[in-house]
């Protein structure tokens, strides 16, 4: 995701194309509910546990699988957060990302079970920057990455433990997730 | 877009520029809510603070704000008395560059000093924190920053909504020692930018010589000004740079630029008043006023920090969006 | 006729008639011939001037040599050939040097010191003791070693009843006052023209009223005491005009104005180069041009350089602390050749650069006084001390730091290009200067 976001967000900016669609919108909603019931199996229920979205694109599915969650256990609230890593990237000066939105973070992480929501996990830099990120904010019991696309590519030794879908893609495509499914496509300039 | 290497000057920025400031600012002062306010965005940078004039608040902040980037940071409080005038600012400088250090935040009581010690410097970004009566960018920059932060709090909407569309047609009047204040310079082209109004009242001997390019109306009636003003932007009488003997005394000065509390009642309820301080009660501002509500001069402080935590990510960044070089000398 | 030792050939010489292309044989120290062709005999050395003026060497009536006390900016020597270099067979050294040239035994000095360099240096004296200010300085001692034009430079006379006490005195000596007109009080501590850059800016400014009210006052004091005063360096329009209704009136007043007043403004001073910094400083567009135009109709008389070295540690300090001024001998005469030649003929650009200050200084004639100097400012003709000065209007003067004979780099020139450059320079019949290189 870290090229992705260099490329795609202030202050550098293209324009996504896409070319072929992977998973259609339903097929994201079954996903993320597949998803929903893993965290739910593989933590004993939903104690503890506090979802943070990615911004950008971990955010929405952070907040629907919240939402699958509490009609599954029904529960009436679960703690959902979101977090922007601009400020903790291994690439300051290089090529410098600014911050997209706010981090927000409600509850003292410490003891938490700590679901981390992305949409698509690549070279795992972003991750790193979140787990980095996250420890400011308490000492998790456990951190756990949800991801809907896993698309290959890591430098860096990092897995998701809840994938929506694996999907093999060659190093110059972009994946882009939205109200309209998962697409694969490329990168042009605006 | 171009980067620019150096802050000497709200006009090195323009409203885009600025606009980012602000964008960035926010999430530093996210960052500042925090229980542990720090991120590792500047680890591994050095940055220096040459305060060639005392200014403990100030220094303070940007310290701070290096700090909580996690930037180190190397602080030389140089006291002119200590240190041969002059002469040893270029060899100061070139020694600090030496050393390998990434920023230059530099406060002095010359006018154009940043702009000599960008020249001397090949890799180093030079903060301007105050030159003389020249400017104080960053001053100027978290003044439009809290005055935003208001703005929002009373639409109950977030700052970042409002951009910097709420600036436009807003009506800021400064008041006090202009002609020797760098403070007053920086807001003029700050809010000027954005797109507000600036008037401007003074007695006439503390307004500059000439207001030629100044983009700025000048009330001559500071009574009836306060009434449309959206923003009071109170100066200090800069008595350390020689603007004491420019009025007959404090007491008559107080009487008719001061903001007592008789003049503070034709504000209208919206005005929100700002000094980038130490304020002087009962000189410029009496005491009862400073706290009311409106006086939002602790706000400033605290976004101080948070809007000197983005200037220095997005300088050593190289991403602050400027309108042009130091300008190339003839 | 002499055997000529050096021929000045194909140039067109400038004289009051015009310009005439004429040949220029010199033997010794004096110019023996000027005619359309002239053999050179062999081993006679051959100048060519194809295409350039021939004129009298440049006289400058406002020079800091720095010698004695800040040599590490300017000796006597580096300035003399700077100033061959620009054109100038004299040049006038003024007192603000440490000590001040306020006795007979520092002015000895100086002048000594002169002798043998490669432009004849004269000296001014300094009006006051130490050019405090505050009690005359041996104005009759330094007359008698040949000083003619007394200055306080680098300051002006603050108290108008010692200036007038002065005048009175000078009077009586056949010598002339100069004067720096600045009001110290109005000046106060100013850094740059006060307007609207330095409002810009936020640096203290220099109000054109600090000059123009010594100009007023001194023209006042020079109709009441009948005493010949000298203007330096007139910066401001308001000046210009006082001095031309003085003028106007017959007042025996005289004023000079140096090239970056006819050329350079206050918005230099906008990326805060101290280089740009001088006394009086850079002024405003209207204020260039009314400085022309007083060149142009006569109430300016002279084009005086104001050089003023500056070692570069001097000047690589905050603007308001460095010290003003700035080089000026080896761009003047291109400078001035640019801005005025559109507006007057050669015979006149060189009778401001050349002839009139050599009037004012009187430096025409030689003096007993004055061992070993010549007389300056032409005319070129059979007869007179080869002065002379040969200058290429068709070459360019690129000026280029490493370029420059002074000890100082405080050029605001760097980087520029001028149309026209001095070629040769001869001192007393010889050439100092051949091909715009020193040759000692």
């Amino acid at each position: 995701m870290a090229e992705r976001e260099r490329s795609h967000t202030r202050p550098l900016g293209g324009v996504f194309v896409a070319h072929s669609q992977v998973l259609t919108s339903a097929d994201v909603l079954r996903a993320l509910t597949r998803m929903a019931h893993e965290v739910v199996e593989r933590n004993g229920g939903v104690e503890d546990i506090v979802l943070v979205g990615l911004q950008t694109g971990g955010v929405p599915l952070a907040s629907k699988m919240a939402e699958i969650l509490r009609q599954i256990e029904a529960v009436d609230r679960l703690d959902v957060g979101s977090l922007d890593v601009a400020f903790y990237r291994d690439d300051i000066g290089l090529r410098p990302v600014l911050p997209e939105a706010v981090t927000d973070i409600p509850v003292d992480l410490a003891g938490k079970v700590v679901i981390l929501v992305d949409d698509v996990l690549f070279t795992g830099r972003t991750i790193r920057a979140a787990l980095n990120a996250l420890n400011d904010f308490g000492r998790a019991r456990s951190i756990q990455l949800a991801v809907m696309v896993d698309r290959g590519h890591r430098e860096l030794p990092i897995r998701p433990d809840f994938v929506g879908k694996n999907l093999p893609t060659r190093r110059e495509e972009m994946v882009d997730v939205g109200e309209d499914g998962v697409w694969i496509g490329s990168l042009e300039d605006k | 877009m171009t980067g620019t290497q150096h802050l000497l000057s709200v006009a090195d920025l323009g409203p885009d520029g600025i606009s980012e400031v602000l964008h960035v600012a926010e999430a530093f002062a996210e960052v500042e809510r925090r229980s542990m306010p720090k991120v590792p965005t500047l680890r591994g940078k050095v940055v220096a603070t040459l305060f060639f004039e005392e200014s403990t608040r100030t220094r303070l902040s940007f310290e701070t704000a290096a700090k909580r980037l996690s930037a180190d940071v190397l602080s030389l409080a140089v006291a002119s008395s200590s240190v041969k005038k002059g002469e040893s600012l270029r060899d100061t400088v070139e020694t600090v560059e030496a050393m390998g250090i990434d920023a230059i935040i530099i406060r002095h009581s010359s006018a154009g000093a940043p702009h000599q010690v960008a020249r001397w410097v090949d890799r180093a970004h030079v903060i301007n924190a105050g030159d003389g009566w020249h400017e104080h960018p960053t001053q100027a920059l978290l003044d439009c920053f809290t005055v935003r932060q208001v703005l929002a709090e009373r639409k109950g909407a977030a700052p970042d909504e409002l951009g910097i569309a709420c600036f436009e047609d807003l009506r800021v009047l400064i008041v006090g020692d202009v002609r020797h204040s760098r403070v007053a310079r920086s807001e003029v082209l700050a809010y000027t930018a954005l797109g507000a109004h600036v008037t401007l009242a003074a007695p006439g001997s503390l307004l500059p010589p000439s207001l030629e390019g100044w983009p700025v109306e000048v009330a001559t009636d500071l009574d009836a000004a306060l009434g449309d003003a959206d923003v009071v932007s109170l100066l200090r009488l800069q008595a350390e740079r020689g603007s004491g003997s420019f009025v007959p005394s404090l007491r008559e000065y107080t009487a008719g630029w001061g903001l007592t509390a008789r003049r503070a009642e034709r504000l209208a309820d919206r005005a929100i008043v700002t000094h980038p301080g130490p304020m002087v009660r009962g000189v410029e501002i009496a005491s009862d006023v400073a706290d009311l509500p409106r006086t939002v001069v602790t706000q400033q402080v605290a976004n101080g920090i948070a809007v000197r935590m983005a200037i220095l990510f997005l300088l050593l960044g190289g991403e602050l969006q400027g309108v042009s070089e130091v300008p190339a000398v003839a | 006729m002499p055997e000529p030792t050096v021929v000045i050939r194909g140039g067109s010489v400038v004289g009051p008639g015009g310009l005439i292309r004429n040949d220029v044989a010199i033997a010794g120290s004096q110019i023996v011939a000027v005619a359309e062709s002239i053999e050179a005999p062999r081993g006679a050395q051959v100048l060519d001037a194809a295409g350039c003026l021939v004129g009298p060497g440049l006289v400058d009536l406002h020079t800091h040599l720095r010698q004695p006390g800040r040599e590490e900016a300017e000796t006597i020597e580096s300035g003399a050939r700077a100033a061959a270099l620009g054109g100038y067979t004299a040049i006038v050294a003024m007192p603000n040097t440490e000590p001040a040239i306020d006795s007979a035994g520092v002015a000895a000095e100086v002048l000594a010191l002169g002798v043998g360099c490669t432009a004849e240096v004269a000296v001014a004296g300094a009006i006051t003791v130490g050019r405090a200010g505050r009690a005359l300085a041996p104005l009759a001692e330094l007359a008698a070693l040949g000083v003619t034009l007394f200055t306080d430079d680098g300051a002006g006379v603050q108290d108008g009843a010692l200036m007038r006490r002065a005048l009175d005195y000078a009077k009586g000596l056949g010598v002339t006052l100069a004067q720096h007109c600045e009001d110290n009080c109005l000046a106060a501590g100013g850094a740059m023209h006060e307007g609207s850059w330095s409002s810009r800016l936020g640096l203290p400014g220099i109000p054109a009223a600090a000059e123009e009210a010594m100009v007023a006052r001194d023209i006042s004091l020079s109709r009441l005491t009948g005493a010949p005063v000298h203007f330096l360096h007139l910066s401001t329009a308001g000046s210009v005009d006082l001095v031309r209704r003085a003028k106007g009136e017959g007042l025996p007043v005289t004023a000079e104005a140096a090239p970056h007043h006819m050329l350079l403004t206050h918005a230099l001073v906008a990326g805060y180069d101290p280089v740009f910094k001088v006394n009086p400083p850079l002024r405003t567009d209207e204020d260039v041009a009314a400085v022309v135009d007083g060149l142009c109709d006569g109430t300016i008389d002279a084009v005086a350089t104001d050089h003023a070295p500056h070692a570069p540690e001097a000047k690589d300090r905050p603007f308001d602390e460095a010290p003003p001024g700035m080089l000026g001998l080896q761009t003047a005469l291109p400078i001035a050749w640019e801005v005025l030649s559109p507006h007057m003929g050669p015979a006149r650009v060189f009778a401001l650069l050349s002839a009139q200050p050599a009037v004012i200084a009187k430096l025409t004639a030689t003096d007993p006084r004055r061992a070993g100097h010549s007389a300056q400012g032409g005319p070129v003709e059979a007869g007179a001390t080869a002065n002379l000065c040969v200058f290429d209007p068709g070459a360019t003067t690129v000026v280029d730091r490493a370029g420059l004979a002074s000890r100082s780099r405080n050029t605001p020139y760097a980087g520029r290009t001028f149309a026209g450059a001095v070629r040769h320079t001869v001192l007393r019949g010889e050439a100092v200067v051949i091909d715009a290189t020193a040759q000692r």
